[in-house]
């Protein structure tokens, strides 16, 4: 869309407005932006690079309009040129995303960029994150039916956003289009109606076209992904079970193979006051699913496949060791404890204080699937190169993660936090460094604690130590921070490696931040050195690269 | 040319018309989220005609349930002396969507807890990053609003409540 174009949407997006006039409901305009920039240094001691322009700079700003029952929104995005470690598909200053829509009880019709979720988003998911670079949006139409109370029914069809350049949208080469629907028995079937025991059905269809443009194999141009789930609850018992097929989609990610993909997510929950407990596992195989079968690493991802562990925040914990799905298979478990220590019970109390304790323990890993009959190519023009079962597992480990962490509040000011952290990662098939081979062992402490003076003024502390034999050894991590008025806060960071085996690598990384917050706007300022790292949100990561300078952000909602 | 110089004509007009409707102060937008039940909630419906409190936070985010474990500890003293009602808004996205209402039920949260799988309200509210909360009057309307939370927060947050209440 060039400026003209925008501006003929704006105006007829004004007219549509404008027209309706007195005593007509209500505008609301909501919004947000974000500016970040960047004034880097050369650091040849951690390896900062100086960009060419020595500034970056990226912002975006969401406008999104409602009145009654129509919508509508855009994103203009500017990259001159983008901040460091953001990936290198973004540039230039334009409208990222938009669309038009109205909605009412029965029909909601979106025209243009739609984020959308199936299921638990095996079969398809677009889905944005700003921070990470993330952002694989579907500009096409969908629309959504409700035709009776505890009936939706969903369909999309359209093209992935793959690129920002030149400060236009850069499509993925492949269309897709999904149906997908959700049956709330109770709400429908009227003998269930107001019974304890309540279930949701769902299924969903999602394919894609793609020219078969391979010299050298006759690929399907259109791939389908099918399956189901049931959604169970009995009073606060409560389980959910997806499964996807996918049929044979040779692509890059899995070395133009043959063989169909399947995953499965299981979960199981249960909680009360005061106690909770949620047992997930998970098995996926040949589940890359692109609307280009040439992408890699990020890029236009259809479907999701959520990572089955703990976001970590604490910075030693969730920079340095995190875990991502590998798309082309893995089995994987979660175990998540919760437990408030009773306050209203005697021993409770003697245990817990009389402001409280609370306990989380988590346990997840992650195995290589069991592949059966494995064949070479060679002696198969198949080229289905093996079998393999839901929740087959090797015993080849990718992924092992046990922590606890206990909070406590001693009095109404004073908080104390302690975690300890025994992480396990295969640095072969999830590659985090290149400095070690084989598994990554390691155990990390973290202590937080946090005071209140009085309303005005607060301070909190975190320390963190990470302990590994392998690739840079051990860390320390130490963060203070304090906050005035609620509008101030001044914050300092080091992180130390003193175990790196390289003696002139045992580098502090020290930063600086100040920020001031006024009701929904937020400046800060940071100067000082990065580690490189890999930086995640929701399981999908990125990778920032070691930096020295100055940073500066403004947010703001409206 | 023409063309854009009517379309900047429109949008400025169009803009009037919005800056008075900004005075009063905003709605919240109608979104689809869902609750602890798995049930789908229209956002513009969730007030009850008394002040309401829509804090947006993550179980990932440690400012945010720093903050709601605080304001859990003195919430049955707000809702008796102002009847406001705090509706917890989780931001989660499907790797960590599952861990919420188990997280809230664990921690006694007294809330209305309502999961934005698919960061729908997030965006229709204008949210950057966690936590943010807002303040909407017994009209429906958003007075207040505060990204980041540090200790000390929640007292000014309650003094805003308290303006609303009287």
């Amino acid at each position: 869309m060039n400026f003209k174009q925008f501006l003929l949407f704006g105006f007829s997006m004004s007219s549509i407005f404008v027209a309706r006039t007195q005593n007509q409901p209500e505008t609301s305009i909501t919004g947000n932006l974000e500016t970040t920039f960047q004034y880097l240094n050369e650091d040849s001691l951690i390896g900062a690079n100086q960009p060419a322009s020595i500034g970056l700079l990226n912002s975006y700003m969401n406008v999104f309009v409602t009145r009654g029952n129509f919508k509508a929104g855009a994103r203009f995005e500017s990259y001159l040129p983008r901040i460091q470690g953001y990936p290198n598909q973004f540039d230039g200053t334009g409208v990222g995303m938009k669309y038009i829509g109205y909605a009412n009880d029965f029909l909601d019709v979106t025209i243009g960029s739609i984020y959308e979720q199936f299921g638990s988003g095996l079969s398809l998911r677009t889905y944005e994150d700003r921070a990470l670079g993330y952002d694989n949006l579907l500009d096409g139409v969908r629309i959504i039916v409700k035709p009776k109370k505890g009936i939706t029914l969903k369909g999309v069809y359209g093209k992935q956003r793959l690129s920002f350049l030149n400060g236009r949208v850069e499509y993925a080469e492949g269309i897709v289009r999904g149906i997908d629907g959700d049956l709330h028995l109770n709400e429908v079937l009227k003998v269930l109606k107001d019974k304890k025991f309540d279930l949701t059905l769902g299924a969903s269809f999602v394919s894609k076209y793609q020219v078969d443009n391979n010299e050298t194999y006759i690929l399907p141009e259109n791939v389908g992904s099918y399956g189901g789930r049931i959604k169970l609850r009995y009073g606060k018992l409560k389980l959910e079970v997806e499964h996807i097929i996918k049929e044979n989609d040779p692509s890059t990610d899995n070395s133009y193979i043959y063989n169909k993909g399947h995953a499965t997510i299981a979960n199981f929950a249960y909680s009360k006051k005061g106690f909770g407990f949620l047992a997930s596992a998970k098995s996926v195989d040949n589940m890359s699913f692109r609307s280009d079968r040439t992408k890699i690493l990020q890029d236009v991802f259809i479907n999701y496949l959520p990572a089955m562990n703990n976001t970590h925040t604490y910075n030693l914990v969730a920079s340095l060791y995190p875990y991502a799905t590998q798309p082309l298979g893995e089995i994987a478990f979660q175990v998540d404890l919760y437990y408030t220590l009773p306050k209203d019970k005697e021993w409770g109390k003697k245990l817990g204080g009389k402001y409280g304790t609370s306990i989380n323990a988590n346990y997840s890993s992650a195995y290589r699937p069991m592949q059966h009959g494995v064949s070479q190519f060679s002696s198969d023009s198949s080229r289905i190169t093996y079998d393999s079962n839901p929740f087959d597992l090797s015993d080849s480990l990718y992924w092992q993660d046990i922590n606890v962490s206990i909070k406590r509040k001693i009095n109404k000011n004073f908080s104390l936090i302690a975690n300890y952290y025994n992480i396990m990662i295969n640095n072969d098939v999830a590659k985090i460094t290149s400095d070690a081979k084989g598994i990554i062992k390691t155990n990390i402490a973290v202590l937080e604690i946090a005071y209140k003076f009085n309303t005005n003024h607060s301070i909190r502390a975190e320390a963190q130590a990470l302990f590994t034999k392998k690739d840079k050894g051990n860390w320390a991590t130490m963060v203070l921070e304090y906050n005035y008025k609620s509008h101030w806060f001044v914050g300092l960071m080091d992180q130390y490696n003193y175990g790196n085996p390289v003696n002139d690598l045992k580098i502090h990384y020290l930063i600086g931040t100040v920020g001031y917050v006024k009701e929904s706007s937020r400046f800060t300022v940071s100067y000082g050195r990065q580690r490189a790292g890999l930086f995640c949100v929701g399981g999908v990561c990125r990778f920032v690269p070691a930096s020295n300078g100055l940073t500066f952000s403004f947010t703001h909602s409206f | 040319m023409k063309i854009i110089a009517f379309s900047l004509l429109f949008v400025a007009f169009t803009c009037k018309t919005f800056a008075q409707n900004a005075e009063i102060g905003k709605s919240i937008p109608s979104v689809s989220i869902t609750n602890a039940e798995g049930k789908a909630v229209n956002t513009a419906q969730i007030g009850n005609g008394k002040p309401m409190v829509i804090s947006f936070w993550a179980t990932w985010c440690s400012p945010c349930k720093r903050e709601l474990n605080t304001i859990n500890d003195v919430y049955q003293d707000w809702v008796s002396e102002t009847g406001v009602q705090l509706v917890a808004v989780s931001v989660d996205d499907q790797k960590t969507a599952d861990k919420v209402f188990v997280y809230s039920d664990a921690q006694q949260w007294e809330y209305l807890v309502l999961s934005d799988i698919n960061g729908d309200f997030k965006r229709a509210m204008g949210v950057n990053n966690v936590p943010h909360t807002f303040l909407v009057d017994q009209n429906g309307k958003i007075v207040y609003s505060h990204n980041s939370y540090s200790p000390g927060d929640e007292d000014l947050l309650y003094q805003e409540i308290l303006k609303l209440s009287k």
